[in-house]
């Protein structure tokens, strides 16, 4: 059972000094003891654990954290403090220690968001949620991102971190909720359509005039939302009335004009001219910023990009049609089709009168185009020249990870995956930075001179993979079957003779097992696998793809390398497409060592793409020859096995098998808390990998 | 109504079935069954391809004998196999073998399911030749002249190893079925539900908003088939977001984080 009794002063003294370093850091811990020591025990405990989680990053920190938590812990929700811990520890990751303290330092201000026993709504939590949610309702693809107050660009809504306005969480979802509609909203029923710029210019005070034309269309949006989504407009009046926002009088001609169904942004703009005279009213709770510059600049760019694109697209189908028809002179048109004002248009699309069905992403596209100008211009439906544009224009570029690397925007195009800091037992977002890479392929024949070498083993790996294939069994004595089992039958006969009892097993049945195994061969290409170990990595996987070839599982393989979180690299060796052949079998000649083991974020990247292919089975064979490891912060030692741990974790949940092949022999002591008892093989003869890994192979998939 | 055993040629379909076409499917069909052609339809979940056999099976007047293929679907199962009475062995039709001796139409629901040996007994039945091996008894069984064959498969879910094979497909006219547009499938999830004329508007508009989301975490949207359901339970007097919740979302997923997202939207509709 758990002990209750609170910690006493020395014992709190003792954690502290030990948690904050006091020896090395001089941090002066004799005004905390006292107040913890007064601590219930579960709150010490709380208090204790995030401090030693901080202090895992900055024991200065961890120390202005404890300060300011003690007074709090009485009467803010736990929740509430742990948010905030984990929003410092993030802003350490993303910006360093001077934004940190920030962060710590305002904890009212964090609190007076949350206000006192706040019930509020985490953007952590509700964000995947609200995502989907968004998607679902109709008009452009949207993304959905955290910062620091609710607004959207036309692409992208923005959602602070924590909303907790409102009384209860469920409210606090509902406000959420609202305030992405709105802003959804503002891109599906075109606020941004107007030149918000040159309208606002008339008016002396063009913050005011902003503010007043954003009230107005709050109240025409909320109407469209009243037509549309009548379930959410019941909630959003309730958050209103909670939140007491009330209309003044003076507006509600405005709202009475605003909520006709035909009333369009151009109304919003009529009335401002009457509105600007008047007072601003009050923010509603839902209403979020209005940044007209932030949509221009977005806008712009996409509006010009969209027409590119939709031109490149049409060249595509009318290139696809003309197969059939040649006819220099074929003209696109799109005949809208509004069926009502609440709902997006139709979009019918002709060439030359007979319809042409429009792919997927032509209709996005043409949505989008609609979303922003309220029609399809004729000039967009010119099918582009050939040459016209550049392709760099509308391709997603392809960055070559080398240059990119050298660049100062490495980031680019790359993966980002989170790790798992054991000391914060917390993910660090976005910490790794990973680009898959080519390996380049090397012809000196090694695969043909492993084969020669092995040659009594490849038989005789041949010989039982090719026993392991569809396994066809007759199933006697079954109750149903293709076929009667006259054994079965004659001897039923004879008992039912015999005046016993007749057995109703009297048919033959074909059983086949399908085998249907995804693998993903995880291969270490660290530096330390230079020489014996990447001879024998490499002899070892030219006879797996040999025998493999005999069972027709899919299979992929993968290197894995890097130095620091900032680099981590992955090589493509064969991927689940690419077919056994000499490009791969020269991919595995040139597979040679690089430089550190960062194995969690290859771990989740390899799971990604393992997870993407569909089949009843799906295992991660890892080939390793040691811990994990990287160059500087920390990866070394607890902080790598936990995190690959993790990694490993995660995999399973999402259905995969992981297991490990080493030849490390101190493997023992730490595989089996990474992959569990028996999901590993200690190699010790690095002679014996090539034909231990086709043996294991064959025991795993049995 | 009454249980009733039937033997499946004797299930005529007495009484129209309510089908709405959406092209000239109806016309297809019929040209394709006077020219004794078997017929593919193609289509996602509960957009009305069962529904539209059994109007065709009731328009042709023919009985509709369906089988919903699974992967442990042998050939015997639908050609036949002996079985045991009284110490002698009996042959029994299958129902492929009942459909070519009665004339009716065979209808193999979801085909690709089926294993792939399966497939290929109905080679022979679906060219010109039009005829049934039964290998077990050692006889061609020549179909009858009423006799049709018509398979669906869903090219949008399932599995890339389940794809229809090129010497399967290359013998049937296809026809190709979507959910209907907005308007008609209003009105046939009003028709076939008895529910208000807005109400169905909101189903259907929820329908969409879920097959919105088709890519972004979920397999497919709500089929016609779903809004039937959750429109006759909001007859019944069910809430309209639990009867979505129940006879759609829990339907479509089963992700707690979707379920959520798509609680909202329903929420959100009604």
């Amino acid at each position: 059972m758990a002990d209750n009794t609170p910690l006493s002063a020395a014992q709190i003294e003792q954690a502290l000094g030990h948690l904050l370093e006091v020896e090395f850091t001089f941090i002066r811990v004799d005004e905390l003891v006292p107040l913890i020591a007064a601590l219930p025990r579960e709150d010490q405990d709380f208090l204790l654990g995030w401090i030693r989680r901080i202090a895992t990053i900055n024991t200065q920190i961890a120390h202005q954290f404890a300060l300011r938590a003690i007074s709090r812990i009485a009467h803010m929700d736990r929740r509430m403090i742990e948010a905030w811990a984990l929003h410092a520890m993030d802003t350490y990751d993303r910006a360093g220690s001077r934004p940190a303290f920030k962060v710590i330092n305002e904890i009212d201000n964090f609190a007076q968001l949350s206000h006192e026993h706040a019930a509020g709504a985490l953007f952590d939590e509700i964000g995947g949620i609200l995502l989907t949610f968004i998607r679902g309702l109709s008009g452009r693809h949207l993304k959905l991102e955290q910062a620091d107050t609710a607004y959207t660009d036309s692409e992208t809504l923005f959602l602070p971190a924590v909303v907790a306005r409102m009384q209860r969480a469920e409210d606090n979802f509902k406000l959420c909720k609202a305030m992405v509609v709105m802003l959804w909203a503002q891109t599906r029923f075109g606020t941004f359509r107007a030149d918000l710029d040159a309208a606002l210019s008339g008016y002396p005070d063009r913050e005011k005039a902003l503010n007043q034309f954003h009230a107005l269309e709050t109240l025409r949006l909320e109407a469209c939302i009243g037509r549309e989504l009548p379930g959410l407009y019941r909630d959003m009046q309730h958050l209103k009335a909670e939140s007491g926002d009330n209309l003044s009088p003076a507006w509600e001609h405005f709202a009475a004009e605003l909520s006709k169904p035909e009333a369009d942004v151009t109304d919003s703009l009529r009335l401002l001219a009457q509105a600007y005279l008047d007072a601003t009213p009050d923010l509603i709770c839902y209403q979020c910023d209005l940044k007209p510059d932030a949509v221009t600049a977005r806008a712009t760019v996409r509006i010009e990009r969209e027409k590119i694109l939709l031109r490149v697209h049409l060249a595509r189908e009318l290139e696809k049609l003309q197969s059939e028809t040649r006819d220099g002179n074929q003209r696109f048109e799109v005949k809208i089709t509004e069926e009502n004002r609440s709902s997006l248009p139709d979009f019918e699309l002709t060439l030359d009168d007979a319809p042409a069905t429009p792919p997927a992403n032509v209709a996005q596209l043409l949505t989008s185009i609609y979303l922003d100008l309220g029609e399809i211009p004729a000039e967009y439906l010119v099918p582009a020249g050939p040459g016209e544009y550049d392709p760099g224009l509308f391709d997603e570029k392809k960055l070559d990870p080398d240059t990119v690397w050298q660049g100062t925007y490495h980031e680019e195009g790359a993966s980002l995956y989170p790790e798992w800091d054991f000391g914060r037992q917390h993910y660090r977002k976005n910490w790794c930075v990973l680009r898959e890479k080519d390996v380049k392929p090397l012809n000196d024949g090694f695969a043909q001179k492993t084969l020669e070498k092995h040659s009594g083993l490849v038989k005789h790996l041949r010989r039982t993979f090719e026993a392991m294939r569809d396994e066809n069994r007759l199933l006697k004595r079954e109750t149903s079957g293709d076929e009667v089992d006259i054994d079965a039958l004659v001897e039923a006969l004879a008992d039912s003779r015999d005046g016993s009892e007749m057995s109703d097993r009297l048919f033959m049945r074909m059983q086949r097992n399908q085998r249907n195994i995804a693998v993903m061969f995880m291969v270490d290409m660290s530096g330390s696998t230079k020489g014996w170990i990447n001879d024998a990595e490499r002899e070892s996987l030219v006879l797996l793809c040999e025998t493999l070839k005999l069972l027709g599982d899919r299979y992929a393989i993968y290197g894995f390398s890097g130095t620091t979180r900032k680099r981590c690299e992955i090589f493509r060796i064969k991927s689940f497409e690419e077919p056994y052949g000499e490009l791969i079998r020269q991919r595995i000649a040139g597979i040679a060592p690089q430089e550190y083991t960062r194995m969690g974020v290859a771990i989740r990247h390899l799971s990604t793409l393992l997870n993407q292919v569909n089949a009843r089975t799906k295992l991660l064979i890892t080939l390793s020859d040691g811990k994990p490891d990287d160059y500087h912060d920390g990866y070394r030692g607890q902080y790598g096995i936990e995190d690959t741990r993790m990694a490993l974790i995660e995999a399973k949940r999402s259905g995969i098998h992981p297991y490990c092949i080493t030849i490390d022999t101190e493997g023992r002591d730490y595989l089996p808390h990474m992959y569990g008892a028996v999901n590993y093989t200690v190699v010790s003869e690095i002679r014996e990998l090539p034909l231990k890994v086709s043996d294991i192979y064959k025991r795993l998939t049995r | 109504m009454q249980a009733r055993a039937l033997t499946p040629e004797e299930h005529f379909i007495e009484s129209e079935p309510y089908y709405e076409a959406t092209g000239d499917e109806i016309a297809i069909f019929e040209a394709a069954y006077k020219n004794k052609l078997p017929v593919l339809l193609k289509g996602p979940t509960g957009c009305g391809k069962t529904r539209f056999m059994e109007y065709m099976a009731w328009r042709l007047k023919r009985p509709l004998i369906t089988v919903s293929c699974h992967d442990d679907l042998t050939a015997s199962d639908l050609v036949g196999r002996f079985l045991v009475k009284g110490g002698e062995t009996v042959w029994v039709d299958g129902p492929l073998a009942r459909s070519v001796r009665a004339g009716a139409i065979c209808y193999l629901d979801e085909i690709v399911e089926a294993r792939k040996d399966t497939m290929v007994v109905i080679h022979p039945l679906a060219d010109d030749r039009r005829v049934l091996p039964m290998e077990k008894l050692g006889t061609l069984l020549q179909a009858n002249a009423d006799f049709c064959l018509a398979i669906s498969y869903n090219p949008g879910y399932q599995s890339v190893l389940k794809d229809l094979k090129q010497s399967t497909r290359q013998r049937f006219v296809a026809l190709e079925f979507d959910y209907p547009s907005m308007d008609m499938e209003r009105k046939i999830v009003a028709r076939e539900s008895g529910v208000a004329a807005d109400l169905a508007e909101k189903l259907v508009k929820f329908a969409h908003m879920t097959r919105n989301l088709k890519g972004s975490g979920l397999e497919e949207g709500a089929s016609t088939r779903l809004l039937v359901h959750a429109a006759k339970l909001i007859v019944s007097g069910v809430a309209p977001v639990a009867a979505c919740r129940s006879a759609i979302a829990q339907a479509i997923t089963d992700d707690a984080e979707m379920l959520a997202a798509i609680q909202e939207l329903s929420s959100s509709l009604f």
